[in-house]
């Protein structure tokens, strides 16, 4: 059946894209609602609060920055993978995507610590709303680093195969990946001044 | 080409097992009749939980007759309907109705079935992504359906889940949440998969302004499940929260609960959970209403035998009411004192929506102007629709200006409003588009007379279920209510409580028909050719049913979708897909 479905490898003439490229921005047009709305309840929480403690005091900025700077680059990785995909060049796009996928189990490793170093203070979301807001939104940001890491897995493993048979596909499947990956640290781009720094 | 056809016909060869043909199947076709088949089962499921409800509003305090042993003892006592049970089945009665049988059978069902055959596709733009939107679906309803086998019961703070009573009820809650979490991603996946395949898979030649208005209608509602659903997804990670990990965003400082403070930080706001809820179920009352339109307007053009009055009006409104639908869901909350300045927002937003949705009608209406009409079972499901869909919204009109929502907020008036757009409004859309593609899903007609039956009764006991309630409404019933006795003021009305009910039940019975037909015409039901209705559009040039990637000579589109009747042409309907002067 999938060869009756067009426009999977090669772009429609058209609109110029693939369905999955299509899909996926789609996609990620509901995951800027998702973490719209979460935004936009931080702000009512945070407006509506008589004191809102200040997230440099309680929070561990040092090593925040550090995640940031992980996790941007591991968005570059993921651009050279693809391009090294793109110039058709698997060795290359295994090198590529092997880092990101460290870089990605870096940052989470990272986050792990600043949890831990939250709970072993007895800092719970149950706590008060500003860590309610940091453990839920942070949580969910693991949540979409963890299936990037996956998806990105699944490319570098049994997903790889695709390369010999369709290597114009599979590009295109590291592009989808690549988008969901920018994504999520696009989003940590965003929490990090919220959450830390405001 | 010649690789699409040479596929085509390798296709036809290979028989799949019984359980990957039907079961997991990734045929948009198959996919579309499971959803069907699920929506239709929770229809009825739904119906059920609120004629068992109409019992204790027609008669409070009496013995449930005949089935009052069914029931567990935390559900009932000696016949008599527990208020904690009569809340389960208030709160499942809309949540199985919206999200569950409506929404599933409008986009599920239609948009999977219906969507890549009139736009001449082989099937959906992702078949593993389509089935995979199902199995979620199929295990969101099960999991809100065994919530009621938990020793507290299922979820009862009603479809809405308003904090804080929501966050301090009993488990039920958490299944109800994770359960729409399940719902959530499956309507992602499904307006994600309708949005592609209408964008990157039309036939050649069908542009846009060529497509049919029920595609149209599917595009529009893909995109506000697309983007109305994640912030109900936001607020359900939220409330979540708040029940499991003992957050607060709902939940404000200083919560007495039964003359005991709880034990919470507090500092949450309630209002927050409406604003997010309702972002989401305003829009979501066009996912009702528009695929209705759509399978409208289908119906009325190919039963006229004339081209719809005014398409391009009808498509500018479709695009025009999605975007306006994210601009107006605060009137639902007037009274939370949310400010003037807020409601008189609203209330403007409210106003200028309602006229997209009267260009509509209005549309609809003079498309029979002239018209010769063949007024068979779906066209007359689709004629009720029309005055149907016209009650319940102008009775919208008193509710959406804040001053005369004062006193009519949380009545028997807005049950009245909202069911007169989905119950014999968008129900009856449903039931005329099940009557109309019947043909092309099983090659087969289901009966006319019986077809007749139901409908004749169904539009009378329709009317003698809701109109009542705005009486009630009126005279300041308000919803929710276990003992409707329980105020000296609605005792005047007490017997409209009857009334309703009585056409509740006799509703059901005038199901039976229609249950029968469905069956009896999947194996009995006349034969039919390809286009029983002599219609224009894609669908009708596929066999009956169609097979595996759906047409035998891939489609090419000439024309619009409503060329009925045009003048020196033998025929009176001219097929999207002849080439000129054929």
């Amino acid at each position: 059946m999938d060869g009756l479905i067009k426009h999977i490898s090669h772009p429609h003439p058209v609109t110029g894209v693939t369905n999955s490229k299509l899909g996926i921005w789609l996609f990620l047009a509901s995951e800027v609602m998702l973490f719209g709305a979460l935004f936009s309840a931080y702000v009512v929480l945070r407006t509506g609060a008589p004191a809102w403690p200040e997230g440099a005091k309680i929070l561990n900025v040092p090593l925040a920055t550090l995640n940031t700077f992980i996790l941007i680059t591991s968005s570059v990785t993921m651009v050279l993978s693809w391009a090294a995909a793109a110039t058709r060049d698997l060795g290359k796009f295994r090198k590529w995507m092997a880092i990101t996928i460290l870089l990605g189990c870096a940052f989470l490793v990272v986050k792990a610590f600043e949890y831990q170093s939250k709970f072993s203070h007895h800092h719970y979301p149950a706590t008060d709303n500003f860590y309610a807001t940091y453990f839920t939104l942070t949580g969910l940001h693991g949540i979409h680093v963890i299936c990037g890491l996956l998806a990105n897995l699944w490319l570098l493993l049994p997903g790889s195969k695709l390369f010999a048979k369709d290597p114009e596909m599979f590009t295109g499947r590291i592009e989808a990946a690549g988008l969901y990956w920018h994504f999520v640290d696009l989003v940590w781009i965003f929490l990090f001044p919220v959450l830390y720094l405001l | 080409m010649a690789h699409a056809h040479a596929a085509a016909h390798d296709h036809g060869h290979h028989e799949l097992p019984f359980w990957r043909k039907y079961i997991f199947s990734t045929d948009h076709k198959v996919i579309g009749m499971q959803y069907g088949i699920t929506a239709l089962l929770f229809l009825f499921i739904g119906f059920a939980f609120i004629m068992l409800m109409r019992w204790q509003l027609a008669y409070p305090g009496q013995p449930l007759p005949i089935l009052q042993n069914i029931f567990a003892e935390t559900q009932m006592v000696g016949g008599i309907m527990l208020p904690e049970f009569y809340n389960q089945l208030g709160a499942m009665h809309g949540t199985i109705m919206i999200f569950l049988g409506v929404v599933p059978l409008a986009v599920g069902a239609y948009g999977n079935y219906v969507v890549p055959l009139q736009v001449g596709a082989p099937d959906m733009a992702f078949p593993k992504l389509n089935a995979m939107s199902y199995w979620l679906y199929f295990i969101g309803g099960v999991i809100m359906l065994t919530s009621f086998f938990l020793p507290a019961g299922g979820a009862q703070s009603g479809w809405t889940s308003y904090p804080p009573l929501s966050i301090i009820a009993g488990e039920g809650q958490t299944w109800w949440l994770i359960g729409m979490a399940f719902l959530i991603n499956s309507s992602l996946l499904g307006s994600i998969n309708i949005l592609t395949t209408i964008i990157q898979l039309r036939a050649p030649g069908l542009t846009f302004w060529r497509l049919p208005y029920f595609v149209w209608a599917q595009f529009v509602t893909s995109f506000l499940l697309l983007l109305a659903f994640p912030p109900l997804m936001a607020a359900a990670v939220l409330q979540l929260m708040d029940r499991l990990a003992g957050t607060s965003f709902f939940m404000p400082s200083g919560l007495v609960v039964n003359g005991q403070a709880l034990e919470i930080a507090g500092g949450g706001n309630p209002v927050l959970w409406q604003h997010l809820f309702w972002f989401l179920a305003h829009p979501e009352v066009y996912v009702l209403i528009l695929p209705a339109m759509g399978i409208i307007t289908e119906i009325i053009a190919c039963n006229t035998r004339k081209p719809v009055y005014g398409y391009k009006a009808l498509v500018y409104s479709v695009v025009f009411l999605g975007f306006m639908s994210f601009v107006v869901w605060a009137h639902h909350m007037f009274l939370t004192g949310m400010g003037t300045q807020m409601s008189t927002f609203f209330q403007v937003t409210t106003m200028i929506i309602s006229i997209p949705s009267v260009v509509i009608l209005t549309t609809l209406v003079l498309t029979l102007w002239g018209g010769s009409i063949r007024f068979n079972t779906p066209m007359l499901f689709a004629l009720a629709f029309l005055p149907m869909f016209a009650i319940g919204g102008l009775t919208g009109l008193p509710l959406g200006l804040n001053s005369t929502d004062i006193h009519l907020h949380d009545t028997y008036y807005v049950i009245g409003h909202f069911h007169y757009v989905v119950a014999p409004g968008t129900i009856f859309a449903l039931f005329a588009g099940i009557y109309f593609w019947f043909p092309k899903m099983t090659g087969r007609r289901m009966n006319e007379v019986l077809g007749k039956i139901h409908f004749f009764f169904s539009f009378i006991f329709m009317n003698v279920i809701f109109m009542p309630m705005f009486i009630q409404g009126l005279a300041g019933v308000n919803r929710r209510l276990y003992d409707p006795m329980q105020y000296a003021h609605n005792q005047s009305t007490q017997g409209l409580n009857v009334v309703s009910s009585w056409g509740a039940w006799l509703l059901a019975l005038a199901q039976i028909p229609f249950i029968f037909n469905f069956f009896w015409s999947i194996f009995a039901g006349k034969k039919t050719q390809e286009n029983p209705w002599q219609a224009t559009t894609l669908e009708w040039t596929a066999p009956s049913p169609p097979p595996h990637g759906n047409f035998t000579v891939e489609p090419r589109v000439y024309r619009g979708p409503y060329e009925y009747s045009v003048p020196g042409r033998k025929d009176d309907f001219y097929p999207q897909s002849s080439p000129e002067g054929k």
